[in-house]
């Protein structure tokens, strides 16, 4: 089962801000913001990787802050008068101040809503039946997502690369039942792959047998239908033929 | 009608009301010879016997009314009673749309997106239906957009006598920065602090 989380239960981009600005203790006057942009950024990675929607707000963003960011890294113009370029970064500041208020503001309605249902009134001890759209959250989304990134952070990152040795060759294989062969006249299909330890083996194997048909070195017979296969060497092979020893 | 009969007609009428009840309200109950200060000092009156009386209720003054409610006291033991009938309590994104809607009123939803940096849609939506803001009228700009306030039950629901009660807003401004917090781009301006230290902000 799959479960979606719609973004719509965070607070937003300049919440997302807020709280970063905050787990850090950065100055909100003075924002980092080569930094926050970063840190922005890996959050929202953080919430695609998580599958949730990103709302377009959170994108736009993004985009704003990246402006920002490439504003301060230009060099200051040499000529011009300074006091005309305003820091990038006001516009950005006064939304979030603003947005800090009304935030603070929330908080003080919750606390005043907790003070009010200290006293019931009539209705107040009725029971509620439409309630669907507000509802609890103790733990902001945020915190989750820090906490969720603190444990991506703390696996051990998977830097090897794993390189698959081929254990097994055709060649090899060829080799080894011309060897059994060489012993024996003939030898059971089954036999050949008795000692395979892997998957791979038992293929490589099989390759091998198919090749030395091919090349005509080797017979295969069966007595019956689902019988075993019995592997015996072409007795015309074992004259040289034309060609034969170019291949070898 | 003495004092008292008008005090415990008061007691009564408050008893059975469902909602605060303003003293103008209150005076349909009377005749004519009974004044809204008449009515307004014997609930005064009302209010000093409960809490004199250590009664289990009290007179509490609300949303422009006065209304009839438990003492704070016995929170604890209604609560434990009437625990599956609690009220859920509101989601920040509510409570935030809320305080933009109570603070700014009139406001558009543009307003409020301009304040949260996200749709409120849902959270309007929400409001709405729970009774919390209503449409006060539209605004006249193109598109006359609807402009949303507070009702009288968010008074209620958040205990409030009046919205001239809501505790102040923060104002956090640029010229509340300490100087030396100041990016050095921006230090020069710093000292002449009072004017604007961004004329586009």
């Amino acid at each position: 089962m799959t479960y979606k989380v719609k973004l719509e239960i965070f607070e937003g981009p300049l919440d997302l801000l807020l709280y970063l600005i905050k787990k850090d203790e950065l100055n909100i006057y003075d924002i980092p913001i080569t930094r926050i942009t970063e840190q922005y950024l890996e959050y929202l990675a953080l919430i695609e990787e998580l599958d949730l929607d990103v709302a377009g707000e959170f994108i736009v963003m993004a985009a704003t802050l990246m402006h920002i960011k490439s504003k301060t890294l230009l060099p200051p113009d040499p000529e011009g008068i300074e006091t005309d370029e305003a820091d990038p970064r006001a516009e950005l500041v006064k939304r979030l101040l603003e947005y800090k208020a009304f935030k603070e503001a929330a908080e003080r309605l919750r606390g005043m809503e907790f003070e009010r249902a200290k006293i019931f009134t009539r209705t107040d001890v009725e029971p509620e039946v439409d309630d669907s759209d507000l509802s609890l959250v103790d733990v902001s989304l945020f915190e989750l997502l820090n906490a969720f990134a603190k444990v991506l952070r703390g696996l051990v990152p998977d830097v090897s690369h794993e390189v698959i040795k081929d254990e097994f060759t055709v060649a090899e294989k060829v080799h080894q039942i011309f060897h059994l062969l060489a012993k024996r006249t003939i030898i059971h299909f089954s036999e050949l792959f008795k000692s395979a330890k892997n998957k791979t083996e038992v293929i490589t194997t099989f390759l091998a047998l198919l090749e030395l048909v091919r090349l005509r070195e080797v017979r295969i017979r069966q007595d019956a239908h689902f019988g075993d296969i019995e592997i015996s060497r072409n007795p015309r092979s074992m004259e040289p033929v034309n060609g034969a020893e170019n291949n070898g | 009608m003495d004092s008292l009969e008008l005090r415990r007609s008061l007691e009564a009428l408050l008893f059975t009301s469902e909602k605060p009840l303003s003293p103008e309200e209150l005076k349909e109950a009377f005749t004519d010879d009974v004044s809204v200060k008449e009515i307004r000092e014997e609930i005064d009156a009302l209010r000093q016997e409960c809490e004199d009386q250590h009664r289990g209720f009290r007179v509490y003054e609300i949303a422009g009314g006065f209304q009839i409610a438990s003492a704070i006291d016995f929170a604890e033991v209604l609560k434990r009673f009437y625990h599956s009938r609690e009220k859920k309590k509101m989601t920040p994104a509510s409570l935030e749309t809320l305080s933009v809607v109570a603070y700014r009123q009139p406001v558009t939803r543009a307003d409020i997106e301009g304040v949260r940096g996200v749709n409120v849609d849902a959270a309007v939506k929400g409001l709405m239906e729970k009774g919390l803001i209503r449409i006060v009228g539209r605004k006249e700009v193109p598109g006359r957009p609807i402009l949303y306030g507070t009702t009288r039950e968010f008074l209620e629901h958040f205990g409030l006598k009046s919205l001239q009660e809501l505790p102040p807003l923060s104002e956090y401004s640029l010229k509340d920065l300490d100087p030396s917090m100041l990016p050095p781009e921006l230090k020069q301006e710093a000292p002449e602090t009072s004017d604007e230290p961004a004329e586009n902000s």
